[in-house]
């Protein structure tokens, strides 16, 4: 009888802290707790000197002035050394004029890339996928994405991600579908029958007493 | 390393740091205040700094060593 065995994966999940981890980066040893206070995405990258990779690169660049505005950080990570990190970024600079601002872990033995779920055998059994980890100041994890190998990632999105987030942290509000900076938001549902007259009765724009948006 | 090279001297953003706690003791913020650089790279580079034996660290806040104030003479 063959026998089977069933290996268990740690999944970080929304609304839990993010693992701990220390790592050898381009910017030095660094380690979760030197993020702390910040808004942090980590994202990891299937491999350095790979067409889609250097799109997104060059995509997170592009957006990293928006990103600080906001107060966010940016740590790349894929299982590569830093010396083909160092690499790369000098060869998408020479090539492209675009500068890398951010650091990249270099994953070797995969140590990050294990305690945040990156590696999806069905996808590939030694690069990471291409995940997003919305951190917040206080190390919690906010959002989680996970992309394929051959998707490219959208940064309107996490652009977008960022500001809900930051919205509903600072007003106590939800962002319904599509939600822009400057649209209504969604009030939290009433939790008691008397909460829910209340709403009906509060001059919110209501679809009923459990979909009421309003203008920031 | 990020803030001390291979040869133990300090790059630029690491003299950067030694300069802000050359004279008191300082906590990574006030050391990123001072410097304009970002929050995580001073708390990294203050690690470098202490594990090269350029800065002494107690209770959060880092001051130059002697090694440092040498280093920072010679540059």
């Amino acid at each position: 009888m063959d026998e089977t065995s069933e290996k268990i994966v740690a999944m970080p999940r929304i609304g839990e802290p993010a693992p701990d981890f220390e790592a050898p980066t381009t910017a030095g040893v660094l380690r979760l707790s030197d993020f702390k206070g910040s808004w942090l995405i980590l994202f990891s990258h299937p491999a350095d000197f790979t067409p889609v990779c250097t799109t997104e690169f060059m995509a997170f660049a592009e957006i990293y002035p928006q990103l600080q505005k906001r107060g966010v950080e940016l740590l790349g990570l894929s299982v590569d050394s830093v010396t083909s990190h160092i690499a790369w970024l000098r060869n998408i600079e020479e090539k492209t004029g675009v500068k890398i601002p951010f650091p990249i872990i270099a994953d070797l033995n995969k140590t990050v890339a294990t305690a945040y779920g990156m590696i999806h055998p069905g996808d590939s059994k030694t690069e990471t996928v291409r995940c997003v980890f919305v951190i917040d100041p206080n190390q919690i994890i906010r959002c989680i994405l996970y992309y394929p190998l051959s998707t490219g990632r959208n940064m309107d999105e996490i652009i977008r991600i960022i500001d809900s987030l930051q919205t509903v942290d600072e007003h106590k509000v939800a962002t319904p579908a599509n939600w822009r900076p400057g649209d209504k938001v969604v009030l939290p549902p009433p939790q008691t029958t008397e909460a829910a007259e209340e709403r009906m009765k509060q001059g919110y724009e209501c679809v009923d007493w459990y979909l009421c948006r309003r203008a920031l | 390393m990020a803030c001390v090279s291979p040869d133990g001297r300090p790059t630029e953003n690491g003299f950067s740091m030694l300069k802000a706690i050359a004279r008191e003791a300082l906590s990574p913020e006030d050391v990123a205040e001072a410097t304009g650089l970002p929050l995580f790279r001073v708390r990294s580079g203050l690690r470098e700094l202490e594990a090269a034996g350029l800065a002494l660290g107690s209770e959060g806040r880092y001051l130059a060593s002697d090694k440092g104030r040498e280093m920072m003479s010679q540059a």
